[in-house]
């Protein structure tokens, strides 16, 4: 008794858009959710009575255009409470760098460094660009023959080619490099190269002198490549882009069930033949797509024993450790931060004043602790959009680099320590801010892990490193959204191209599961 | 266990070392997992015929053993191989291969139940990697215990006869597969009724500080039954005259590949009857399923070869046109018959088909080439009652 051509597990926001584009091919979808809103880490929630925070994600900055567009996403909701925020490196003193998709000022930046600004970021998005040409089909195979597949590495190839010689050059070095050495190739100032380095270990359990830096602030720049200028910050909070995501899918005709916790995958033989919710409830499914990150889907929801065990110990060595933080605070007046207006306080704000501040900050999750100095990405919501928080009132959320998973004797008896840490260290730029604290809320790596269900507070779900990108992503075998389960395929922020609300890995397994048609 | 991981050194000595260099009389010697091993101690015919005629003793102790044990060794198992484990009871051993997760051959073996939860391994490559990833999932505990049990095959019509009259009382009750397990000198000796010879014949299994004394007291009784040691030679021949295919000779270990293509899988082994597709789930089984609906690409076929020259590593041809080629040959004396185990390109080399094998051979630097026809047999050529008889049929 099949009810459903495909059951989704999972409705993030790919799990959204691949149950929307499976339902335009004409396909009978279920999308099954754990939590009460629709969205995953799209997602708005109340801290305090009154006060909204995008819990999870916070900027948006990467969302696809074809997906806004041919999902009619702005038709379902989707509104902009500000569009291209400016990122503001802060300094006690009022010494900010203002920092642009095109240029950079502040009292302490020399022209040099301005004009490398710009050299830097002309080489950079040409970089950016190229990775996109990969981003929006699936991961190509590389032994294989296939026509799919070949076309997508001419493309690659073509595109390196084109970069010429010494562009061309300089990305092969550069891509398996660190941020740290590329910052100081091309700039001078402390302040500067810290606030560039920071989008490169943004979300990552990474330093400036890790590898897979560099590519890693390269994917956050492909999102430059689709026209974002900058930072956005969605109306509502973020769950607004969940809400509309959702909106749209059922327009398409997806079924939509929260509250839903799928507790299993079911499987005969080697096909999938659909879910158990954990009420005992059975929905079958000739299709099911996970929307869940691969370790969930294969260890907790399949069983490692119940797949082939190369796969299993593929599974077990996925790399999905996080040393980010949220904090998100409840404000009873407006802050003030040092030399800042309110026009400025709403753009990006980043605390990380040079780059061994954020390399030593990182040192901390290595050995399960946090860091008493963070590196810190502030967003002033309510300042961009009134909903947030009743007037006069705010709301500040901000991205804390780094915590552990889990800390000594678990995060309970820090939690309060850590808190207090960051507000300590906000206070040094935005004077009088702890005592207009009316409540504070600190999401750990462990807290991200169980509301979000993403494991090891992953918000990529599988590291984006070198090691687990394109055809390898998440793990060789599984690259093209289907894996060695008849009728099962994945398509979170686990597999090719990633993360961070960019929305194809959804759209892309979509597009490869209506591909394969009957014979998956 | 030892640290040893570099198989190409012979450095290991067995527990019955003193007593198999002692009867060594050939010294010629042969490396076996690391261990120092005998291809044979005096004569490689007259070992073999120890083996067919009388009892011959081969010391399989470097033979790797895996103890497995705990709540979900039986589930752990039944994944692993192909066949159906849970059907496997307390004191039986069972024939087994498994596979990657692509449904090609990674090894062969034998499972030993000891105990509800409890297993033995035998596998021909180490598989301490294999084993763990497989057990990923599982509550399962994996112990190498190659070097803690010391192994003899006795093997051979008057073998039953020859422990008898060591003491083991009742042995001949044992069915093939079965195991029993006797003192010997307040010690576990546990025997099975195992072997890679085909014929009537027991394995003994006991810790390595007894392993001396079981030799000793092995042979004396043995005496009046003509018992001989034999070496890794006389057993190549009986294994190919009953039909045993043997891993890294007969087919290359999935894992130890590095061109594409040249595994093969059960199926393309003859060993389909291992495969159970009645379970749900076990690994290579997806993989397997396609290959049984598309087809495979090989077939396992034993030759009988016209004449009496064996036909190592020939091409076979079938017409003009090469179709396959020879893993394991041999002249087997008891069948009388020049056998050849070889890999045939499907749709060749069904039983009954006649073929040609392009031999060649060398006498006093003059290589010589034989096209000698062969036709495929529908199973080995030797397989006598008194392998499978019980009570086993004293000599």
């Amino acid at each position: 008794m099949t009810n459903y051509d495909v059951i989704v597990v999972g409705g993030g926001h790919n799990g959204l858009i691949c149950a929307n584009y499976l339902a335009k091919s004409g396909k009978k979808v279920l999308v099954l959710e754990t939590r009460d809103a629709p969205g995953g880490c799209a997602a708005t929630s109340e801290i305090h009575p009154g006060f909204k925070v995008s819990s999870c994600a916070q900027w948006l900055d990467l969302l696809n255009p074809s997906v806004i567009q041919e999902l009619n996403l702005k038709e379902h909701g989707l509104e902009f409470a500000a569009e291209n925020l400016i990122t503001i490196g802060l300094n006690s003193e009022g010494n900010h760098v203002f920092l642009s998709h095109d240029s950079v000022d502040g009292k302490n930046i020399s022209d040099e460094d301005k004009s490398s600004y710009i050299n830097f970021k002309v080489k950079m998005l040409k970089y950016a660009k190229l990775l996109n040409k990969v981003f929006e089909s699936r991961a190509p195979k590389l032994v294989e023959h296939n026509w799919t597949d070949r076309i997508t590495l001419a493309k690659i190839a073509l595109g390196m080619k084109l970069l010429g010689k010494e562009d061309m050059n300089d990305f092969m070095r550069l891509i398996l490099i660190n941020i740290y050495d590329v910052m100081e190739e091309f700039f001078e100032n402390p302040h500067l190269k810290a606030l560039i380095s920071f989008d490169g270990v943004l979300g990552g359990y990474m330093g400036p002198r890790s590898p897979n830096t560099v590519f890693n602030f390269l994917y956050k720049l492909v999102g430059e490549t689709y026209g974002y200028q900058g930072s956005s910050q969605i109306k509502g909070g973020m769950g607004a882009l969940g809400e509309s995501l959702s909106a749209s899918a059922e327009d398409a005709g997806v079924e939509i069930r929260l509250n839903s916790r799928v507790a299993k995958i079911n499987k005969t033989g080697s096909r999938v033949s659909g879910i158990t919710l954990d009420d005992g409830e059975i929905i079958n499914s000739d299709i099911i797509v996970s929307n869940a990150d691969p370790f969930t889907t294969f260890n907790n929801l399949l069983g490692l024993r119940n797949i082939e065990a190369g796969m299993a110990r593929r599974v077990t060595q996925i790399r999905r450790k996080s040393g980010t933080a949220k904090l998100h605070l409840a404000l009873d007046t407006a802050p003030s931060f040092v030399g800042l207006d309110a026009d400025q306080m709403g753009q990006r704000l980043i605390i990380a004043p040079d780059m061994n501040y954020i390399e030593r900050a990182f040192n901390a999750v290595k050995y399960s602790e946090y860091s008493h100095k963070p590196a810190i990405d502030i967003s002033i919501s309510s300042l961009n959009d009134e909903e947030l928080a009743p007037a006069g009132k705010h709301v500040l959320s901000a991205i804390v680099q780094y915590a552990p998973y889990e800390p000594e004797g678990g995060w309970d008896s820090h939690r309060d320590i850590f808190a207090k840490s960051i507000i300590d260290l906000i206070e040094q730029y935005a004077p009088g801010i702890s005592n207009s604290i009316l409540s504070y809320q600190l999401v750990t790596p462990k807290d991200l892990e169980s509301n979000y269900g993403m494991t090891g507070g992953q918000w990529h779900h599988v590291e984006m490193t070198l090691d687990q990108v394109l055809m390898m992503r998440p793990f060789p075998g599984a690259s093209q959204y289907g894996v060695d389960v008849d009728g099962l395929y994945l398509c979170g922020a686990g597999t090719h191209p990633g993360g961070s609300l960019i929305g194809l890995a959804g759209k892309n397994a979509a597009t490869e599961i209506i591909k394969r048609g009957s014979e998956a | 266990m030892n640290s040893m991981n570099e198989n190409d050194v012979m450095m290991l000595k067995t527990p019955f070392h003193s007593r198999i260099e002692a009867a060594c009389e050939i010294n010629l010697w042969g490396n076996w997992m690391g261990y120092t091993t005998p291809d044979a101690y005096f004569d490689v015919e007259l070992e073999y015929f120890a083996v067919r005629s009388t009892t011959g003793v081969f010391d399989l102790s470097p033979m790797n053993k895996y103890r497995i044990s705990g709540p979900d060794a039986a589930d752990f198992l039944d994944r692993m191989m192909t066949r159906n484990m849970h059907k496997l009871a307390i004191d039986r051993v069972a024939y087994v291969v498994w596979c990657n997760d692509a449904g090609q051959l990674m090894d062969d073996g034998t499972v030993f139940r000891l105990a509800e939860n409890e297993y033995r391994l035998c596998s021909y490559a180490r598989a301490n990697d294999w084993l763990h990833w497989c057990s990923l999932g599982f509550d399962v505990t994996i112990t190498d215990e190659t070097a803690e049990v010391a192994a003899l095959a006795v093997q051979g019509p008057t073998s039953c006869s020859t422990l008898t009259a060591m003491g083991l009382e009742g042995l001949q009750e044992l069915k093939p597969f079965d195991i029993r397990n006797y003192s010997f000198d307040g010690e576990i000796l546990s025997v099975s009724r195992t072997g890679f010879t085909g014929d009537l014949g027991y394995e003994l299994w006991i810790t390595p500080s007894k392993a001396e004394d079981l030799w000793d007291r092995l042979f004396e009784a043995g005496k009046p039954f003509l018992i001989k040691p034999f070496g890794s030679h006389a057993l190549d021949i009986a294994r190919i005259e009953t039909g045993f295919v043997q891993a890294g000779v007969d087919f290359v270990m999935a894992q130890d590949l590095i061109r594409p293509g040249r595994s093969r899988s059960p199926l393309e082994m003859g060993l389909s009857w291992l495969v159970d597709f009645e379970k749900t789930h076990f690994n290579g089984r997806r993989s397997l399923l396609k290959e049984r609906e598309t087809g495979s690409r090989y077939r396992f076929a034993i030759l009988d070869v016209d004449g009496n020259k064996p036909a190592d590593h020939s091409f076979i041809l079938k017409g003009d046109k090469q179709v396959g080629n020879v893993t394991s040959a041999a002249w087997c004396p008891t069948a009388k018959s020049n056998v050849a185990f070889a890999q045939i390109e499907m749709p060749y080399g069904e039983v009954g088909e006649e073929l040609t094998a392009e031999i060649y051979y060398e006498r006093e630097l003059h290589w010589t080439r034989v096209l000698a026809p062969c036709r495929v047999l529908d199973g080995p050529v030797f397989n006598p009652g008194r392998r499978r008889q019980t009570p086993a049929v004293a000599f």
